[in-house]
């Protein structure tokens, strides 16, 4: 088995930003467009709100705010790294925002179920 | 360790960019034994055709970098029994840049983009004047320093995933060369680097994915350095914003 170039923690956490940012740019829309249900279709929007209430749906919504946080915190990395004074801290900066992105998720679904 | 009765099975990238193929073969497993001692092994024993290039062996002119099981090495210091995976070696030229024959690569656009990215030495003065002092703790003098043993092995842009999805985009290597001039006072053309390296292929392209770092066989962090770049090429756009 060759072992790819690329298997170290960095380019994990480039890939975790690309592929968190490309979902939530596809759910943007949908979650416009399910607001907007509030002034033109209330009764959808309704309906929508009780299916949220199935277990599967807390789930998902687990993996939205994971993807959420995991792309703000990983951000602000990025934004640190470009903007700030070098720290060689990266590969710690990037497992903590992970990490931060689990509490904060982990929290929220401990609440919704 | 390999007994010396073993035989590594060794995968070979021969022909040129066109028509490549992998070719197989069986070379004497040795106590200790780096992969530029393998391939040399092959072209001695086995097939004088074999094309490939190295030149000190001992880490220092940074011609020998290829890939071995998929990862940028200086093969001649690169043991085989740290890399060997049940005795199996996949050798290949460096990516990213195009292949002359087997494991030669041409380097041409490597060193291109060091000089589209202003990697050469702007004078101040003329030799007949005195020169300009640097102190060795000087903090520009120290970032510089941390750059400036890059030997132009190729390692760094082999790594880089941008530069394989960008052609134009300088590099890890020559981007690092024009951080470590820009924190040179001797340099004169502070403006000009800032130029070529904020333009289409340059530092912003980077998506910090750290490969560069992570496989420079001198430790050198070039990320940290296309970093600085950043900072400067924003700092001085803001300068220009507030100037105009």
């Amino acid at each position: 088995m060759k072992q790819p170039a690329r298997s170290h923690p960095l380019w994990f956490a480039f890939v975790l930003h690309r592929v968190s940012g490309l979902a939530l740019a596809l759910f943007l829309p949908a979650h416009f467009w399910l607001l907007s249900q509030a002034i033109s279709a209330p009764a959808r929007l309704d309906g929508f709100l009780a299916f949220a209430e199935n277990p599967l749906v807390k789930i998902a919504e687990f993996g939205l705010v994971f993807l959420l946080a995991v792309h703000m915190f990983g951000g602000l990395r990025l934004m640190a790294l470009e903007f700030l004074p070098w720290s060689d801290r990266q590969k710690t900066l990037a497992a903590g925002a992970v990490g931060a992105a689990l509490f904060l998720s982990g929290t929220f679904f401990l609440r919704a179920i | 360790m390999t007994r010396s009765s073993e035989m590594l099975h060794v995968t070979v990238q021969r022909g040129t960019a066109q028509d490549p193929r992998k070719q197989r073969f069986d070379v004497p497993a040795r106590e200790n034994q780096t992969v530029l001692d393998v391939v040399s092994w092959i072209q001695q024993e086995v097939d004088p055709t074999l094309s490939y290039r190295f030149a000190c062996r001992v880490g220092m002119c940074g011609s020998c970098a290829m890939m071995v099981n998929g990862v940028p090495r200086w093969t001649c210091r690169t043991h085989v029994s740290r890399v060997a995976e049940s005795g199996q070696l996949d050798i290949a030229p460096l990516r990213n840049l195009p292949v002359i024959k087997d494991l030669a690569t041409d380097m041409d656009p490597f060193f291109d983009k060091w000089v589209a990215a202003e990697g050469r030495h702007h004078p101040t003065r003329g030799r007949l004047e005195e020169f300009d002092p640097i102190k060795p703790d000087d903090p520009n003098r120290v970032e510089a320093n941390l750059g400036i043993e890059c030997i132009n092995c190729g390692i760094c842009y082999a790594a880089c995933d941008t530069v394989a999805g960008n052609p134009d985009y300088l590099g890890p290597a020559a981007l690092q060369r024009a951080w470590t001039l820009l924190n040179d006072s001797r340099d004169a053309d502070r403006s000009g680097i800032l130029a070529a390296v904020s333009g289409k292929g340059g530092c912003h392209n980077c998506h910090s994915m750290g490969s560069c770092a992570q496989y420079c066989p001198n430790g050198l962090n070039p990320m940290r350095a296309i970093a600085g770049l950043k900072r400067e090429t924003v700092k001085a756009a803001l300068r220009w914003k507030r100037d105009a």
